[in-house]
C-alpha cells in the first residue's frame, strides 16, 4: 500500500466537466498549490520550454503544449531508472543521469520533477539535482514533490494535470520504491543555485516545492 | 436519388476533404476494401507491406500505409501516413497527418496532426499543432506545438480562468495546504 493509498482521495464528480477517457475517472484527484504559481513562472515568458521527468501523458503534452504554448521536452527518468535497477545496476545510475541531459545550459524555462528524488539513492539525487541546476535558465522554475511521511510505495505516480489547482494521481509498477524521505534542509542542499520560491505541505502529506533559480 | 447525390459529389469534392483523415485511420489497422476502392480513387490508400524494406527519400501524393520497414526520408505534405502496427520508421517524416501504431525512430513534422496510438512508439522530436498520445503509446522527445493565435484562457495563471467548476469542491476536499517554513 502506496501513501497515497492509504488516504481517502476524493474522486472526480462523475458529471464534472472534468473530461475523462480511458478511466481518467477512476484516478483520484488531489488538489495543487504550486502549480499554478509554476505556471505563472512559464507563461511569462514566450514560448517557453519545459523538461518533463515523467512518462509521456498525452493531455499534460496538450495541456501545456496547446493552452500554454510550451515545446516540451519528455524525458522518463522514472523508466530509465526502472531499467538499471531490472539490470542490476543502479549503482551507474548517477553516472547516467550525468550524461542523459542533451539540453543546452540555461536552455529551460520549467522543470516538471514531480516526485522522482523520493525515488532515488543520494547520489543519483545529486547528479539529477546537479542536471537539472545546469539546464534550467535563471529565473526559470522546477517543481517537485517530495512524501511527508515514510512510505515504502512500490509504486510510480503518473501525475496528470485535471487543471491548474488539480492533479490526477494515477499509480503504476515501479521495479524500486521510495528510497528516503528527505528532510527539507537535506531538499535545500540538493539544490544549492535554486531558492525555495514556495512550499505546500498538502494534506496529503505531499510537500509541493517550487524552486527558483537564482539569477 | 443515389445517381443525383453521386453527380452532385465531383463538383463539390473539395467539402469532403476533412473527412479523409478517418479514412487512413481505418485503414491503419485493416486492409483497403475492394468496394470502395473501385469508386473513390481519391481515397486510394498505398500500402507498403511487411516485408518491404525501403531505405531513400520516399514521396508521395496520396494517403500512405507503411507495414514494412523504411529508412531515410518521408515526405507526404499534403497527405496522411500510418505507421501500422508491424511498421518500422527509421526516417525524417513530412506529412499533413500521421498516424503511429507501429515504431518511429526520427523527427516527425506535421502540419495538421500527430497521433500515437496505444502500443505506438516515437523516438525523436515532434512538430505538430495537434499532437494525440495514448495511454499506452511510448514517446521520448521533444513537441512543439507551434501555438497558433493568441493566449488562451488557460495561459494566465494568476485567476481561477482555466480551473474548471467541479474541480473547485474537489480540491478543497482533497487537501487544503498548510504552507510550511523550509
Amino acid at each position: 500500500m502506496g501513501l497515497l493509498d492509504r488516504l481517502a482521495p476524493r474522486k472526480s464528480d462523475p458529471d464534472g466537466s472534468i473530461q475523462s477517457s480511458s478511466g481518467l475517472a477512476d484516478d483520484p484527484v488531489f488538489a495543487t498549490k504550486a502549480l499554478r504559481k509554476f505556471l505563472s513562472c512559464l507563461t511569462s515568458r514566450e514560448s517557453p520550454a519545459l523538461l518533463d521527468l515523467g512518462p509521456v501523458v498525452g493531455s499534460n503534452v496538450s495541456f501545456f503544449g496547446e493552452q500554454l504554448g510550451c515545446k516540451i521536452f519528455v524525458e522518463d527518468i522514472f523508466a530509465d531508472l526502472d531499467r538499471h535497477v531490472r539490470e542490476g545496476k543502479p549503482d551507474v545510475f548517477p553516472a547516467f543521469l550525468g550524461k542523459r541531459f542533451p539540453q543546452e545550459p540555461g536552455s529551460v524555462d520549467g522543470i516538471l520533477c514531480w516526485d522522482l528524488i523520493d525515488y532515488l539513492d543520494r547520489p543519483s539525487a545529486q547528479a539529477l539535482a546537479t542536471q537539472l541546476m545546469r539546464v534550467l535558465r535563471p529565473d526559470g522554475a522546477l517543481l517537485a514533490f517530495f512524501g511527508a511521511a515514510q512510505a515504502r510505495s512500490t509504486t510510480y505516480t503518473k501525475f496528470i494535470v485535471a487543471d491548474e489547482t488539480n492533479l490526477r494521481h494515477r499509480a503504476y509498477p515501479a521495479a524500486r520504491g521510495h528510497q528516503a524521505i528527505l528532510p527539507n534542509r537535506d531538499i535545500i542542499r540538493l539544490f544549492p543555485e535554486l531558492r525555495v520560491s514556495d512550499s505546500f505541505l498538502l494534506q496529503n502529506n505531499l510537500r509541493e516545492i517550487l524552486f527558483r533559480k537564482t539569477t | 436519388m443515389w445517381k443525383r447525390d453521386e453527380s452532385v459529389r465531383p463538383t463539390g469534392g473539395q467539402p469532403t476533404a476533412p473527412a479523409q483523415p478517418a479514412a487512413p485511420a481505418q485503414a491503419g489497422a485493416t486492409a483497403p476494401r475492394p468496394a470502395d476502392t473501385g469508386h473513390h480513387m481519391e481515397k486510394d490508400i498505398v500500402n507498403i507491406g511487411k516485408s518491404v524494406v525501403i531505405k531513400g527519400e520516399l514521396n508521395g501524393s496520396e494517403d500512405l500505409t507503411i507495414e514494412g520497414y523504411v529508412e531515410g526520408t518521408i515526405q507526404l505534405k499534403e497527405h496522411v501516413l500510418t505507421i501500422g502496427p508491424n511498421g518500422r520508421i527509421k526516417a525524417q517524416v513530412f506529412a499533413k497527418s500521421v498516424i503511429v501504431l507501429g515504431e518511429v525512430t526520427g523527427n516527425v513534422t506535421a502540419t495538421d496532426k500527430v497521433d500515437i496510438r496505444d502500443n505506438g512508439s516515437v523516438d525523436g522530436d515532434i512538430v505538430s499543432p495537434r499532437v494525440a498520445i495514448a495511454e499506452g503509446a511510448h514517446f521520448r522527445g521533444a513537441v512543439d506545438m507551434q501555438r497558433k493565435g493568441g493566449a488562451t484562457p488557460g495561459a494566465k495563471t494568476d485567476g481561477k480562468s482555466a480551473s474548471t467548476p467541479a474541480a473547485a469542491p474537489a480540491a478543497q476536499a482533497a487537501g487544503t495546504p498548510q504552507r510550511v517554513g523550509v
